[in-house]
Parts: C-alpha cells; structure tokens; sequence
C-alpha cells in the first residue's frame, strides 16, 4: 500500500480541477447539519432556560389550584408547610369601560398576598404592582388600555363596581400569551371581588393559593404523598419541577415537528451526498483506470477519493454547524410569539458536536455507496472503455453499508424520537416510500417500453426512449426526485389541512358569540333584548354545576383508594360537572347507544342521564349503570340511560352529562345563550347594551377567539414554511444533482447527434421531452405517496378532515415537472451553444 | 463463453522489441492486456518478469505493474486534473521513490516539453500528450513497455517523432518493448513480429533476418 502522504497529495491534486461538482457534495452536508444544529440548538436552549425559568414562571415553590373553593382542612395543611402565602380568583367576565362606553371581556385576577415570590408582575408605574391592593385600584393589561386609550386613573366597572385604574400591566404570569388578545387580564384587589356581584351560584372561578415554603422541606416529596388526597377533591398541586415538566411536554410537540424537518433535511441531504459522489466518481472512472493500470491497487484508488470526501465532509459538517449555529439566533425570534418563556441563543456545543458527528457519519456512509465501486475499476478500462459496463460484479462490501447506514439511521432517529419503536416504524416508512419509488419507477420504465408510442415525433421518440435506453438514470431520478416531492407535498398537504380544518369553523351559519352567567330570572330579558338586534336565539341552556360523589355503587374516595383500577383515567370524577338538561339530542350529537330521553313525571321516578361515551369509558360505566351526583348539597341517584358521541368540529355548548328535563328545574343554575351577530358594529353596540343592563353576564364574541386562533395558525404555518424552506432547499440540490448526473451519461449522445446534423431546436425538444416526462413522473409518484400517508395520518392520527387544496397539488406537480425540464434543458445548454469539438475535448 | 484467444504462445527476451500486428478483431489488444496483467486469462500461463500473473490477485499485479510496467495508450489516457509534471510523477510517487519530482522533469526535459512541465492535458496538442506519457512510461524505469497503437491517434509527422523517441528510450534504458499496431512500417521498426488472426497466432517473423 503507498505511504497516506503519497495518497494524500494524488488526493489533493486529483481535487483540483472538478471541484465544482464537489460543490453540490458539500451544499448537501451543509444545509442537512445547517437544519439539525440549529434545531437541536434551539431545543437545547429551551431545555434549559426552562429549568432556569420555570421558578419565576410559576412564581411560588407550591400553587393549589381548584374550581371550587377548597375545604379549610386542606388550606390549613398547606399553610402549614408555608412562610408566606398568596391567594387569587381567578375567574372571566366583561368589564365595561365607562370612559370611552366601551365593554371588554376579560380575565379577572383577584389578588391578596404579596404573590410572586420569584420573578415579577412588570408594572408601569413599577410600584403599583405593590399598591393596587392597598389603593383599591386595578392592574390593566397594557395593550387593552392602548386599544381604548385607557390612561391611569380612568375607571373600569367589573360586575357592579367602579375601580380606578393604578397601573400597566406589562407582563403578567404563565402562558398568557395566547389568551390576552380576546381577554385581557386585569388583576383587582383580592378581597374586593365579593363586592362586584360577579360570584354567582354556578360562577365559573379558579381559586389559585401560591406558597413560599419552609426551608428544608422537601416539596416534591410532600406533594407526591399527599397528592391524592387533593386531587380526589378536585384540587391540583404544581410545584416548579411539575412546572419544568409541562413545560417541556408543552414544546414536546414542537420539538417533533422541528426533529422531523432536520431529519428530512438530513435525509435529503444524504440522498444529493450519495448522487453527487456518484457523479463525480463516474467522472473521475477513466483516472482511476489510469492510476490503476499504473499499478495503484484498488485500495488505494479507493483511499484517493475516500481522503477527498472525508476532507470535503469535514468542511461541509463544519460549515453546515456554523451556518446552523447562525440559524438558530432566528428561530426564537420566529417562534418569540408561541413561547411563554424567553429563549436564549447561545451557542449549544452539544448540538454542534451530535450534529457534527451524526452528519459526519451518515454523509460518509452514503458517501460510501458509490465510494466503494473505485475499488473495483478496472485497469483494462485503458484499453477498452467499455469494459466496466459489462461486468457486473457483486460486492459485499455493499450490503455491510447498507447495513451501516440503516444502524445509522435508526440510531440517529431513537436519539431524536427516544422510542425504539417509532424510531423502527419512522424507519420502515423510509424504506417502504424507497422500495415504492423504485418498484414504481420500474413498473413505468416497463409500461414505456411495453406501450411505446411508435407514431410520435422522432424527436418526442428519442426523448421518451432516453429513459429506458442503456445508461438511464430514470430510476435514481425518480427515487431521488419522488422522495424529495413526498415530503414536501405532505408538508403542503398537512400545513392546508390544519389551516383548512379551522377556517370550516367559521364558515357559513355557525354561531359567532356565546353570553354566559346569566341568571335564570335575567334570562327572558336577554332574550327581548336579542331579538331587538335581530339576532337568533340558536341555543338557550341552562346549567347546573354538580360534583360526581359515587358510581356503581362505590364512592369516589373508594375508587380513587383502590390502587388496581385505572385510577388515572377519572378525570369525569376530579372536576365540577356543568351539566344541562333536555328531551332532544342536539346536532352535533349521536345517539351510541340506549334511550336518549326517559321522562321524569313524579319525584319517584327513577332518572336516566345521557353521557358523553369518553367519560363513561373514563369511569367504566355504561348503561344502566348507578352513578350518584352532588347537587349543591342534594345528593341526587342517576342511572345512566343512553351513551352519545359529541363532534368537537363546530363552536357550541358540549355536555358531557345531560339530565332529563323534570329535575334540574329547580336547582341554582345560570345560562348560556348562543347567538349569531351580524357584523362587528351589532356584536359592539349588543355587547354595552347587555354588559349595562346585566354586569354579571359574559359575552364571548367567537369571532374574536377565531381571530386569535388564525393568528397563532398563521403564524405556526409561518414558521412551517420557514422550516420547510429548509427541505425545499435540500430538495432542490438534490434534484440539480441528479440532473448533473444524467448530464453525464446524456451529454455525449447530445454531442453525437450534433455532430450528424441535429439542429438546435431538435436536441433542445429532445431533451425537455426527456426531463419533462421523468419530472412529471417524479412528481406524480411523489404525490401519490404523499396523498396516501396524509391521508392515513390525518384519519387516524390527527382525527381531521381531510381536506385537500387541489390547486396547491397541481401546482406541485406543475413545478417539479417543469423545474426538473429547465434544470435538465439548462444543465445541457452547452451541447446545443458550443461547438461539438469542444465539448466532447473537455468530457473526454 | 465466447473464445477470444487461443494457442498462443510465445516469449520475449529481455531488451528485445516485438509487434503484434493482426486485423480489427484479431485479439491484439487482449493479448496486450494479458500480457501487461491488466486482465487474467482463463486458461494457460503468463509470466511476465519471470512471475505467473495468473495466480496472483489484481492487486498483486497492480504491484508489479508499477515495479516493473510501462504503459503508452492509443489515447494517451493521462489524468485529466494532473499537470504533466505530475502525470510522469505518479508511477515514482507510487513507488515511494524519492527525487520524483527531478527524475519526471528530466524525463520532461528529455521528450522536449520540459518548458510544458505544468500544462494540463487538455492544454496540450495530442503530440504533447503522447511525450507525456512517453516520459511517464519510463518514469519507473520499467523493464518492459506495453504500447497498444502509440502512434494511431497521430499525424504522420507526430507520430514518427514519438516513433523515434519511443525506440531511442527504448535502447538507451535496455527496455523491452512491446507494441501492439495496425501500422506495417511501425512494427518492421521492432525486432520481431507477431500476427494474429481470428485469437490465433497466424505467424512469429524476426525482422532482423
């Protein structure tokens, strides 16, 4: 074998004059670890700023949080653990904003204690975060006070109250975000709240209690002892480690999408290494021969390009991190509007240094796949130069690559995914879309030479038959093309579908406000005003709120104590039940199973409820089955009389329990009533007339909420783009690879056909046939593939419609069909400019 | 499988020159091949430098390619992306050979394009390119050189001045020679003459009688 300094320098002297086309290897490594370092930066950054973070988030070592006021015995336990204590209500209403005779929906924090004890309420001034409480004054949300030109000191009227307005609220606490748009918050002095009128028998409030502990408690510990407890009587404890722990489950999704755009990168990436070490190696087979003949050994023809590829690697992987490194500073600003916490761009050696190393090792492994063949050049290609063409030898050493890369592979993804079992079935999909292009791809190869369109054009003829003819490409083109347009069309596709999904919610007659809390003797009034407006009473509910006390004859303290049912899955059992009563089934409800409606007629009648079929499943009832409620102190028996299926694909009230009418009649309730507001200047002009008239009632403008849901759509499809850039990117340099491929092979019959006459236009037809045909190709097996598992992922997975822009899939098809003709056409100006002589010179 | 050739054989003493000559078709090129080790025969012997290259791998021929092989194309086949100097370089870096650097460009030197030595091929005439890896076939100081047509992708004029300079290395160095050709004049330069026809040898003529 020659000493590594002989091969080293043939290395870098045989570099030097094509290193153009080692220039498409190397865009492919870059962009590919550009998309897994910046992404994996970025996780890595969130991971920790949350654990640094997430004290001040949540602002108390330990929060009790419950929908109904908690038993003192439960209170007194805590305080006992505690130095300092805060409570707040928490709870939605409209606030009517005098100044300006304005009303606004809004979140109504009531506050007493000196909460939080980490991070802060920003304020402006600063000390009123400190004085509102004690100047009986309110903090306002900024951006509501900038919308009404609110200045402090104007008053705002909750419930029956007027309050003066003490300071900006500038950042408040937790994920806010997305909320504050359609109800701002607005925190109030706790205490006061009694006084506004708004609490109301079936008033929907969160009562919050923040805790400062004791030194040397350990509060994790405490929690997972006592926990049951709480939880059985509906009260949740967090702690900043559960915190941490929501918060990361929180970006679990986001951090699946982002893995799964560097791994299509990558892959991409890997499929443009593998072509372009093709190319250049098929048109390096003459010098190897050469080297060969002058008695290197196939070894060492084999190390000369290996050195190459290994050093082009290694730049491509360290301009690849760097430009990833440079990426991830823009990440957080794309996503700043999603995220709760502030991100941080610091560099993330970690994510440099597995990007490096995994897009090390699985560039040089896909680099191998035509590496190998040098080896196996032969000599005799001096003297005859078709020799390697008829020889088809078998190498082992193939199959072990393979091998390598599939452990590659599946190793990179259990890293990303952590689960060896997605990690094989995201694997199998790989290769089953591969096997699928390349049956495909040969099954049209056959149907071209089977149907061959023997009247067409000679030039259409050449075209066609160039895809089947010895030396075609038409099958690494199609995999390389069809994969490349699969993930992009699913892309496309899932990105409509969600956005097209939501938008259905606010199409044509749907209701586009709900008014809720209202009394039940406020409830015919309302009713007049509505109809004054010429607004629909589409629904008119009552509600009576009511708490699950047993079920198949077993309290609920029962169940939760035994440890071998799934205790887990009764959350029907944990929250206060809003429970209406009717004789019909509404429409977006289906009859499962049993009697919808059982009249009541006398009070010994027995009652037959109707559930949602989740909740039963979640306490393994069904029918026929006893399950008692608490009725604001009534204990009242049910037996579950028929189980329905409730559509969560359109805006209205849902009830997971629904009485027969004859029961609830007398019992406290308050109602909801949906209607539909013409346009925004009724929704304005309704919205004072009833927040004046009735103060404790909430009217919510689903236009508003659906506002807000576009935006964070718009915005998430935003950054779906902005990170599919990335695939589209590697896809295009993969494509211009293969193009450059079949250039190769194609050029020299290009040069022929000059040479005896062809005229410009004619080659020029040639080949647009040729690369059009295999782009339409390409595209339609790529979308074919991609119809077929969105469509499995959007029924079974995501449980949508599938909903397809038809026009975005033409348009698709359109451009990768044409793109891949212009690139082709392109990639073959010089046969048709420049003189064949030349040409054929330089390829030689 | 098809038969290209068959009862051939012959041998070349050391320092002597022979011609195959033979139609298109005739096996003159396989026979070549077989000859310098790029390819092994199915059946019979070669040795060549006194070693049966049948029984050895390709690699091991590759090793005594290099030790003890020249090659001059039809074509030329010099390395694109390798300057000329480099070109007559590789067989002597391959070798380890120290000095190769100064040995290629006296060989440069000695073929009339030591004032070329950094031209790339496609920068050469197909006369250049041909002194080019006339030098590079004696860079390693074979003991026996394998022609296969040196001359068929020249004018007349090119191609005896490479004529003359191939038989003038050829003597000064002692090497063998072995040319495969079309050209009559060219192969009655060599000591001997070899025809083949049809994978046959149809004669085995000296020209010195």
């Amino acid at each position: 074998m020659a000493s590594f300094s002989v091969l080293a320098k043939t290395a870098l002297r045989d570099s030097r004059r094509n290193r153009s086309r080692l220039f498409l290897f190397m865009s492919s490594i870059i962009l590919g670890i550009a998309a897994l370092v910046a992404i994996n930066s970025f996780n890595d950054n969130l991971t920790e700023d949350i654990n640094r973070q997430a004290a001040s988030l949540l602002g108390a070592d330990l929060v009790m949080s419950a929908d109904s006021k908690p038993e003192d015995a439960y209170l007194m336990k805590l305080d006992s653990l505690a130095t300092e204590k805060s409570s707040e209500i928490s709870m939605f209403s409209m606030a009517y904003l005098p100044n300006v005779d304005e009303t606004q929906f809004v979140n109504i924090k009531a506050l007493s204690g000196d909460f939080p004890y980490y991070g802060q309420i920003k304020t402006d001034p600063l000390e009123a975060v400190e004085s509102f409480q004690e100047k009986n004054g309110l903090l306002a949300d900024e951006g509501m006070m900038l919308q009404y030109e609110l200045e402090i000191g104007d008053s705002i009227k909750l419930g029956t109250q007027f309050y003066p307005i003490q300071g900006k609220l500038q950042s408040g606490f937790g994920g806010q975000n997305m909320t504050s748009s359609f109800a701002p918050t607005v925190y109030m002095p706790g205490d006061k709240i009694y006084d506004t009128g708004l609490i109301q028998p079936g008033s929907m409030m969160d009562y919050n209690y923040y805790y400062q502990i004791k030194d040397g408690i350990d509060v994790d510990a405490w929690k997972s002892e006592n926990r049951k407890g709480f939880r059985q009587d509906g009260m949740r404890l967090t702690t900043i480690e559960d915190r941490k722990e929501d918060l990361r489950e929180a970006f679990d999704n986001l951090n699946y999408f982002l893995n799964l755009v560097a791994l299509v990168s990558l892959l991409l990436g890997c499929i443009g290494v593998a072509s372009s070490v093709f190319i250049y190696i098929k048109s390096k087979i003459n010098a190897i021969a050469v080297f060969r003949c002058l008695g290197m050994s196939g070894r060492d023809a084999f190390m000369v390009y290996f050195i190459q590829i290994v050093v082009l690697a290694l730049i491509g992987v360290v301009l690849g991190a760097a430009l990833g490194s440079f990426i991830q500073y823009l990440i957080p600003m794309v996503l700043s509007d999603f995220l709760s916490i502030e991100v941080s761009s610091s560099i993330s050696w970690k994510a440099i240094s597995e990007g490096m190393i995994v897009g090390f090792v699985i560039t040089i492994l896909f680099a191998l796949l035509p590496l190998i063949a040098v080896r196996k050049i032969s000599p005799l290609r001096t003297l005859r130069a078709s020799y390697e063409e008829d020889v088809a030898e078998r190498d082992g050493l193939r199959w072990i690559v393979y091998i390598a890369i599939a452990l590659s592979l599946f190793g990179f993804l259990f890293l990303l995914i952590g689960d060896a079992v997605t990690a094989g079935i995201f694997m199998a999909a790989i290769g089953i879309s591969f096997l699928l292009l390349y049956l495909v791809s040969k099954a049209i190869v056959w149907m071209i030479k089977k149907w061959f369109p023997k009247n067409w054009n000679y030039v259409f003829r050449q075209g066609l038959s160039n895809l089947f003819r010895p030396n075609n490409q038409t099958q690494i083109l199609l995999v390389s093309l069809g994969l490349g347009t699969a993930i992009l069309t699913s892309l496309f596709i899932i990105q409509g579908m969600l956005l097209k999904n939501i938008a259905l919610m606010d199409a044509g007659n749907q209701p586009n406000m709900i008014l809720y809390g209202i009394e039940a003797n406020q409830s015919s009034a309302l009713a007049e005003i509505t109809k004054s407006y010429d607004m629909p009473l589409i629904q008119e509910v009552p509600i009576v709120t009511m708490k699950l006390e047993a079920w198949k004859g077993k309290p609920k303290k029962e169940w939760f104590a035994d440890t071998t049912s799934t205790s887990r899955r009764m959350w029907p059992a944990r929250r206060e039940a809003r429970v209406s009563f009717r004789d019909t089934l509404n429409d977006t409800e289906t009859l499962v199973s049993g009697n919808f409606y059982r009249p009541v007629t006398s009070p010994n009648d027995s009652i037959f409820i109707s559930v949602e079929d989740d909740w039963a499943e979640a306490l393994d009832v069904t029918l026929g089955d006893e399950v008692v409620f608490n009725v604001q102190g009534t204990r009242m028996k049910t037996y579950i009389g028929s189980l329905r299926n409730i559509s969560f694909n359109n805006m209205s009230t849902r009830f997971f329990v629904l009485f027969p009418t004859g029961v609830l009649e007398e019992a406290p309730q308050f109602r909801v009533l949906v209607t539909k507001s013409p346009g925004i200047e009724t929704t304005a002009k309704y919205r004072r007339e009833v927040v004046k008239a009735f103060p404790n009632v909430s009217v919510i403008d689903l236009g508003m909420i659906l506002n807000t849901v576009n935006t964070i759509i718009d915005k998430l499809s935003y950054i779906i783009k902005f990170m599919a850039g990335f695939s589209i990117l590697t896809g295009l340099i993969v494509l211009i690879s293969s193009l450059f491929l079949s250039k190769y092979q194609r050029i020299k019959e290009s040069v022929l056909l000059r040479t005896i006459g062809a005229s410009r236009r004619q080659l020029f037809l040639i080949t647009s046939t040729e690369y059009l045909i295999l782009g339409a190709l390409s595209a339609a097996t790529g979308i074919i593939i991609a119809l077929t598992g969105s469509y499995l992922l959007t029924k079974f997975q995501l449980e949508l419609d599938f909903i397809i822009q038809w026009w975005k899939i033409l348009l698709v098809f359109v451009l990768v069909s044409v793109l891949t003709m212009l690139i082709g056409v392109f990639n073959s100006r010089e046969v048709v400019t420049k003189s064949p002589l030349e040409v054929l010179r330089r390829e030689q | 499988m098809l038969e290209v050739l068959s009862d051939i054989d012959f041998e070349i003493k050391k320092g002597s020159s022979l011609a195959i000559v033979g139609p298109s078709g005739s096996g003159k090129t396989t026979l070549l091949g077989l000859c310098a080790g790029l390819d092994k025969a199915s059946d019979g012997t070669v040795y060549l430098v006194e070693e049966n290259i049948n029984v050895l791998n390709e690699d091991e021929r590759a090793a005594i390619r290099n030790k003890h092989v020249g090659f001059i194309f039809q074509n030329f086949q010099l390395v694109p992306t390798l300057t000329a100097l480099e070109n007559v370089m590789i067989p002597m870096e391959l070798l380890g050979k120290s000095q190769a650097r100064q040995t290629a460009m006296n060989l440069l030197t000695r073929v009339g394009l030591g004032d070329r030595s950094h031209h790339y091929p496609s920068q050469l005439s197909g006369g250049e390119q041909q002194r080019v890896s006339l030098a590079r076939a004696f860079s390693n100081e074979p003991k026996i050189l394998f022609a296969d047509e040196p001359t068929g992708n020249l004018d007349d004029g090119t191609g005896q001045s490479i004529e003359k300079l191939l038989f003038e290395l050829n003597h000064e160095k002692g090497t063998t020679l072995v040319i495969v050709t079309h050209d009559l004049e060219l192969a009655a330069k060599t000591d001997r003459i070899i025809q083949l026809k049809g994978g046959k040898m149809v004669s085995d003529k000296s020209t010195r009688n």
